[in-house]
């Protein structure tokens, strides 16, 4: 097997134990962390994609993971300030009506 | 060509500019709005004379270059967009000034132009966009500002965040299935994909990662758990915006998918399943709405009922005379929607405001004391029951015929039960705002402006279905679903 | 752009401008919208003398917007527009007067003139549409706008009936589009032709046809209160009497009636839905509901309920006339549309008079009411007694066709259905025409006011007697050259291509 290939399966490994993780879990710091999980798992998929032309790796997707990247640590920012507000005025880090 | 690239910049920097003086944030806001709708006016008459517009940033083509595409479903969007915008911004103003001792108002006005700005300026950027992974890129930018917008009312806290989480699952989705695009074709460009598209597993996968992914950011059933909380408690020009136009832009990237890479994939049944869901999200969002004890509730599960009736597009859409007809129905129901529902959230905003609260069997009064604002509830809850002269009448006609032609008669059974539904959860709302209460001047008048602007919209939603033989015309540049096929009787 | 293009949208339009104007004005500014209605109605009228003019002499009238490619909204005149329009224009000058006396001092006067002119503009659209989507399109907008008219009051009762009416109208609406749509699917976009179109049409499925045909008289079949659809009615006559005169005897069940003798004539072809066996059902209906409204009619002590079962019941004489093949019968149905419209009107303004100047509500207090309201009892009289079908009244004519046209398409048993109903009709009517005159009034009346000169303010006077003259002119004159009658006689023959 080649690296890409390897890559790619780690890849979605991670994207379902993230997947798993916000579903399972209720703290939301916790399904943060999972998300981001998530998001590692679509990033190093890119990577491997990058990867799979041998020699020079492709650009493209790349510079999509950069930009993935930006996104999902503003994402993770917006977050966890909503977060420390729910904290703040709920008094617990879970969301206040009892759901998955 | 460059009004295009001031479609999406110059918000941005109004937004700039409002974040870093926020004295004069009223003013940009203001004045980006109106000269917005006069950019996406003019792009519509160049597009109307038969040409699609396309610009490469800053001269760098793809792949590692964004491109902006423009014709005619986008030039119609964008200028829903800015309708709505407009209506939605001259609300504001009077929204967000009332004094600081009012406890009913937790919302905090700072926050609001930025984002405000923020997020029309990534909604163009969706509408123009040409390739798969900027349209991701645009949705996360849309989902992140819409959230915060939320986020203003102390209330809504929670509901923004699991508005954010859900978001962002359904982006990891559809992102994932944009990588395995990738991974078979080389381009994300729509287009090139759409020409090279053949039918095999990974592309099935891709399609159904994709189509997840902006089922969830669309809130159709039973994925739209996450609406009703966020849109009901939101302050109201958010609300307006979330369900007219948010929503909007995932839908419209699900039409841009179907319509250009998905569709040589001939995924029929798929598109059967999603009908049945549209079907129930109707029948569900209907019944929620008839019982639920809050205006803005009433009107948020209205959201998710409506939608239901664009997904009715996808059973049809194998067909190609019905297709057709049902592409322009659903984009017609999309536009009256977005510009009725816009003007019932910023109605349903004064009611609150004035009122203190929004109880709907304690609208009494509100017809003696807002008419206005009550005239405007009543034109757009025509609009979305689908009755004449409105543009949801012209939407629905277009989808019944539709649904005929194609022998699908069941699609034609729940639309009419949905208008009945519809019909339902209006008039229990009206009728408990008609009845008259011994009358005491309501706490805070709503600024003259805030009732106006929700009637211009609900007006405007009425005035799409008597006037919609232009921009109908319009919608047939660079429509790949060819021309309205209306005329002939089908054999 | 000529006159025949512009002549029928500024019918439509000289009713509605002044409708939306009047929303605006303040409530004190009863002399401007006492103007603008009744400018409204006059110009009417004088631009329907015009049409009536080119419409005899053969002119094309028509106003075409198109909506969508295929989507056409279309008013045109032809003979049978004209005759409704007539009467539509006609008995809301009217109502409109009857109106402005009785809402004296009524609170949301603005709000409720404004309605009034949009609902006149939409039957005058249901009466000029020119295809089956005008014809829905002003069809649901005549619901919007008379919704508002009958909870004007505001009351919890008024609500209530309010909201039965709309669960009626509403699902009676989702039916007739569904007619609609199937059909402009299945068979293209059709214009109203006299004499019907798809009877040519042999390409379309009969089985298909008879379900859509259903699906359009269920639906028209609710506002024309056809025997189960009827209950909104007697619900409906919580709205004040002036909504209840324009509802019952212009705007809405004629409209529903209308809309029946479009489909069956302008549409399928009356030979046409004979093929398709759907001639006899609809008699049938329309013959229970004449003889189911008549008979709920005699047990109402309410005065404005007997009415609206009379309704019920003389309505469907139009829908009779159309179901029984044969010119003949068609000019009784047809020109039923006027003669009811004048006398149930007149019996709807006299109903508002006593309750306005003597708060009688119920038959039982109308004892000796003659002798206290002799003009407006003569008015009564007048109508009730065309009701029965007395010549030389309007009604009598009518009946006489219907029976005769019965007679010639051998339907024998109809005959029988109309002389119950005369009867019927005497057994409800004559009692109160009876106690009215003949007998002496007992004790104080509920609630008496005084209006100085006359038995009652004149704006309430004037309407009644002039339509209750009308009624027995129209009968009196009927084979004059430009009579009802002869119009409909004119209708009837075109509509049978002769």
């Amino acid at each position: 097997m080649n690296q890409p290939i390897w890559y790619a399966l780690i890849a979605t490994a991670l994207f379902c134990i993230g997947l798993a993780g916000l579903v399972i879990n209720r703290h939301l710091l916790r399904r943060i962390l999972a998300i981001n999980v998530m998001s590692t798992g679509v990033f190093l998929m890119f990577v491997a994609l990058a990867g799979r032309t041998g020699a020079l790796p492709d650009p493209v997707p790349l510079a999509m993971v950069l930009t993935g990247l930006v996104v999902s640590v503003s994402a993770t920012a917006l977050a966890l300030v909503l977060i420390v507000r729910i904290q703040h005025l709920h008094g617990c880090v879970e969301f206040p009506e009892d759901d998955a | 060509m460059s009004q295009m690239a001031a479609l999406v910049l110059m918000p941005l920097f109004g937004a700039f500019i409002a974040f870093v003086l926020p004295r004069y944030a009223r003013i940009t806001g203001i004045t980006v709005a109106f000269i917005q709708l006069g950019l996406a006016l003019s792009l519509a008459t160049t597009i109307y004379a038969g040409e699609t517009l396309r610009l490469s940033a800053a001269g760098w083509d793809p792949p590692l270059g964004i491109g902006l595409y423009a014709d005619g479903l986008t030039a119609l969007f964008l200028c829903l967009t800015s309708v709505v915008g407009l209506g939605t911004s001259l609300h504001a103003i009077g929204y967000f000034k009332f004094d600081r001792n009012d406890s009913n108002h937790n919302t905090s006005a700072h926050g609001w132009w930025p984002l405000w700005l923020a997020l029309w300026a990534a909604l163009n950027a969706l509408f123009l966009t040409e390739d798969a992974f900027n349209l991701y890129v645009t949705l996360e930018l849309i989902g992140l500002a819409a959230v915060a917008l939320v986020a203003l009312e102390a209330h809504a806290v929670a509901a923004a965040t699991r508005y954010l989480l859900v978001g962002l699952l359904g982006s990891m989705f559809y992102l994932l299935g944009v990588g395995l695009l990738y991974a078979l074709h080389g381009t994300v460009d729509m287009k090139a994909l759409s020409a090279g598209m053949q039918p095999e597993p990974a592309a099935w996968m891709a399609m159904a990662l994709m189509t997840a992914g902006l089922l969830l950011k669309t809130a159709l059933f039973p994925l739209h758990f996450w609406l009703p909380p966020a849109h009901a408690n939101a302050p109201a020009p958010v609300s307006a915006i979330l369900s007219a136009l948010v929503v909007k832009a995932a839908f419209y990237a699900l039409l841009r998918l179907w319509l250009g890479p998905f569709e040589p994939l001939a995924a029929d049944l798929a598109g059967q399943l999603i009908g049945i869901l549209g079907a129930a999200a109707i029948i569900w969002g209907s019944v929620q709405a008839f019982m639920a004890p809050r205006l803005k509730l009433v009107v948020a599960y209205s959201t998710v009922a409506q939608i239901g009736y664009l997904f009715l597009w996808f059973p049809l859409a194998g067909s190609s005379i019905a297709g057709s007809i049902a592409w322009y129905g659903v984009v017609w129901l999309a536009l009256s929607h977005g510009l009725a529902k816009a003007g019932l959230f910023l109605a349903a905003g004064n009611i609150l405001h004035a009122s203190g609260h929004d109880r709907v069997t304690d609208l009494a009064g509100v017809g003696q004391h807002l008419p206005i604002t009550l005239f405007a509830v009543g034109i757009a809850c025509a609009s979305i029951m689908g009755l004449p002269p409105s543009g949801g009448f012209v939407g629905k006609w277009l989808l019944l015929n539709a649904a005929f032609v194609s022998g699908q008669w069941w699609w034609a059974v729940v639309m009419l039960l949905g208008g009945i539904m519809a019909a339902a959860y209006s008039f229990r709302v009206l009728l408990h705002a008609f009845r008259n209460k011994e009358s005491q001047l309501p706490q805070h008048r709503p600024h003259p402006v805030m009732e106006w602007s929700a009637l211009a919209l609900a007006v405007c939603a009425v005035l799409l279905g008597i006037l919609s033989a232009q921009p109908l015309a319009l919608l047939e540049v660079g429509a790949s679903v060819g021309e309205l096929a209306l005329t002939e009787a089908p054999k | 752009m000529t006159v025949g293009f512009w002549l029928p949208l500024a019918i439509l339009l000289s009713s509605l401008l002044p409708g939306i104007l009047i929303f605006f004005l303040d409530e004190s500014k009863h002399r401007l919208r006492t103007i603008l209605n009744l400018g409204g109605a006059s110009l009417k009228l004088v631009l329907i003398g015009l049409l009536i003019w080119g419409v005899f002499n053969e002119i094309e009238y028509e106003t075409r917007l198109t909506l969508a490619p295929g989507m056409d909204l279309v008013l045109h005149a032809d003979a049978l527009s004209v005759l409704f329009v007539t009467l539509s224009t006609g008995l809301w000058f009217v109502t409109t007067l009857y109106a402005i006396g009785y809402l004296e001092d009524a609170p949301h006067r603005s709000r409720f003139f404004g309605f009034f002119s949009l609902c006149v503009s939409a039957t005058i659209g249901i009466a000029m549409a020119g295809n089956m989507l005008t014809f829905l399109f002003f069809y649901e907008l005549l619901t919007l706008s008379t919704y508002p008219l009958v909870v004007h009051r505001g009351t919890p009762e008024a609500l209530r009936g309010g909201r039965i009416y709309l669960t009626y109208t509403i699902i009676g609406g989702a039916a007739l589009l569904a007619g609609v749509a199937w059909l402009r699917a299945v068979a293209g976009p059709l214009d109203f032709t006299e004499t019907g179109i798809l009877a040519s049409r042999t390409d379309l499925d009969r089985t298909t046809l008879t379900a859509i045909f259903a699906l359009l008289i269920g639906g028209l079949g609710v506002k024309a209160a056809l025997v189960p659809l009827h209950g909104w009615l007697p619900q409906a006559m919580i709205a004040p009497a002036p909504v209840s005169a324009l509802l019952h005897a212009v705007a809405v069940v004629k409209a529903g009636a209308f809309g029946i003798v479009r489909v069956v004539y302008d549409v399928y072809g009356v030979e046409f839905t004979a093929e398709l066996n759907l001639l006899l059902p609809l008699a049938v209906i329309a013959s229970i509901t004449i003889v189911y409204g008549s008979v709920r009619a005699l047990f109402q002590d309410e005065l404005k309920k007997r009415l609206a079962y009379s309704t019920v019941s003389q309505v469907s004489y139009i829908a009779l006339g159309t179901a029984i093949l044969g010119p003949i019968a068609s000019i009784g149905g047809i020109v039923h549309l006027v003669h009811q419209g004048l006398m149930k009107i007149t019996l709807f303004f006299c109903a508002g008079n006593y309750a306005e100047t003597l708060g009688i509500h119920h038959i039982s207090e109308m004892r000796g009411v003659g002798h206290r309201m002799p003009w407006t009892t003569l008015a009564f009289t007048l109508g009730a007694l065309g009701m029965i079908g007395v010549p030389p009244m309007a009604g009598f004519i009518s009946k006489w066709y219907l029976g005769r046209g019965a007679l010639t398409a051998e339907m024998d048993w109809v005959l029988w259905v109309l002389v119950a109903s005369s009867l019927l009709n005497a057994a409800y009517f004559l009692p109160i025409v009876y106690k009215a005159w003949f007998h002496r009034q007992e004790g104080e009346w509920p609630q008496e006011r005084h209006f100085g000169r006359f038995e009652t303010h004149w704006m309430l006077l004037l309407p009644p007697v002039i339509t209750g003259i009308l009624a027995l002119l129209v009968g009196l004159f009927a084979a004059a050259p430009y009579s009802a009658l002869e119009w409909a006689r004119l209708i009837a023959f075109r509509e049978y291509g002769q």
